[in-house]
């Protein structure tokens, strides 16, 4: 299989490969248009500030390719709430292929909401042979709210967007890279697809 | 529900474990990522491993290791010591780190704290602080080590550096660590109480009470402890089986 994963500077793309590699699949990173379009499956990770990714994505001319793939796509992270329409981080606007907006969390709890928390109502053969309530890591200050894309939801307190799908874009707001066991299991689901 | 974190510290000297750990079922003990892969499969909810070296050639070995360790580990972890400028921690995250720690550079120079979180965001940087209670001054922070004590009040600090953009803090007591008597749970409650950012309890930890304290009566997110994992003095599933028996969200 042809694995690429999107390098744009604004990743943990190293952690992302690290995962993969575990798994016994060996990723290309590459931030170059016909090597993405050529991919059998794109995985997308962000770590860091929206606007400053997206400037990331437009000085590689990323955020006209992104949304023309039609592979099996998966957002991870900062890379799941790009997929999405305008961010209250920064007032920036994303690469709107899922028609959702990312809002800051506005909670007496801690934000970044950061550690291990549940997943919900999983709906999505990626989250196949994972049982509900199973625990992964998340680290994040925005979130995407509860949509009709939702396959997947944790509370902090209230549901918000564990994981979206769009068409052929899968997204995770949590670290998969970084959830042990489970965290595998997803990953190996997406390769599955 | 989010879950209270279990965190085992280790200290990294020219890229081997430092404290004289003792395992049966690791082979090295002294090789950090043998370590780390097996407080991972404990149970482990992060890990932060803290370089003490002194050496240039030393720091690099750390970042090679720091590499390693993202290459077979797969739960976060936070590397620090010597850290002191965006350099620094471009070359940690780059080799796979989640997080970086910092502690006397940004008491030398707050600014530093505002350009991580601008540069790699705030979910990355750690703030550590070393506080130290004396009867003269109330709590304290520390730098060096512990070793010198400065101007800032610490709960004055811990929000000032949230202010700045850490997204963490890692809170230890120098009056506790080493004890085993038990976290600082006065100060850890009034800086966790103080800031909107997760907190973590660090120095003093002696038996599994002194971690349901941290998070019922000082209202921890986190605690971290070094030698009584190391020395088997406390396995990780037997303390969080404990935590949850008494009511604390934990990772089971």
């Amino acid at each position: 299989m042809n694995l690429v994963i999107v390098d744009y500077k604004a990743g943990n793309v190293q952690s992302v490969q690290f995962a993969l590699e575990r798994l016994g699949v060996q990723a290309t990173l590459s931030s170059d248009a016909d090597t993405i379009k050529a991919a059998d499956k794109v995985i997308f990770p962000g770590v860091g500030q929206a606007a400053s990714a997206m400037a990331q994505l437009r000085a590689r001319n990323l955020d006209k390719l992104l949304p023309t793939l039609e592979q099996p796509f998966f957002g991870v992270c900062l890379g799941m709430q790009l997929l999405c329409q305008h961010s209250e981080e920064g007032n920036t606007d994303l690469l709107n292929i899922i028609p959702l907006p990312v809002k800051h969390f506005e909670t007496d709890l801690k934000v970044p909401h950061m550690g291990w928390n549940q997943l919900e109502n999983l709906k999505s053969p990626l989250f196949e042979g994972l049982a509900e309530q199973e625990y992964v890591y998340y680290v994040h200050s925005y979130y995407v709210p509860v949509s009709e894309y939702t396959i997947a939801q944790t509370s902090y307190p209230e549901p918000f967007s564990a994981a979206l799908q769009y068409k052929n874009f899968y997204a995770a707001q949590f670290h998969p890279e970084k959830s042990g066991a489970a965290g595998s299991q997803i990953l190996k689901n997406f390769l599955a697809l | 529900m989010l879950t209270k974190r279990i965190i085992p510290c280790l200290d990294i000297k020219d890229g081997r474990t430092v404290k004289g750990v003792q395992f049966e079922n690791i082979r090295d003990a002294g090789d950090p990522v043998e370590l780390a892969k097996w407080y991972a499969e404990q149970g482990a909810d992060e890990l932060v491993f803290l370089d003490i070296t002194a050496t240039n050639e030393g720091r690099k070995t750390f970042a090679q290791l720091v590499r390693e360790i993202a290459r077979h580990i797969d739960i976060p972890f936070t590397v620090g010591g010597g850290i002191s400028s965006v350099a620094d921690v471009e070359v940690l995250l780059q080799n796979g780190a989640d997080k970086v720690s910092v502690n006397s550079s940004a008491i030398k120079n707050p600014q530093l704290v505002e350009e991580l979180a601008r540069h790699f965001g705030s979910q990355c940087v750690t703030v550590a602080i070393d506080t130290k209670y004396k009867e003269e001054t109330g709590w304290k922070v520390y730098t060096r080590a512990g070793t010198i004590e400065t101007e800032y009040k610490t709960v004055a600090w811990a929000k000032q550096v949230v202010e700045l953009g850490a997204g963490e803090l890692l809170l230890t007591s120098m009056n506790n660590d080493g004890t085993k008597a038990g976290f600082a749970l006065d100060i850890t409650r009034e800086v966790a109480q103080a800031v909107s950012v997760p907190v973590i309890a660090s120095g003093g930890a002696g038996s599994i009470d002194h971690f349901a304290d941290a998070f019922l009566k000082a209202h921890a997110d986190a605690a971290l402890a070094a030698s009584l994992f190391h020395f088997r003095e406390l396995a990780i599933p037997d303390l969080k089986q404990y935590l949850k028996a008494q009511g604390v969200a934990v990772r089971v």
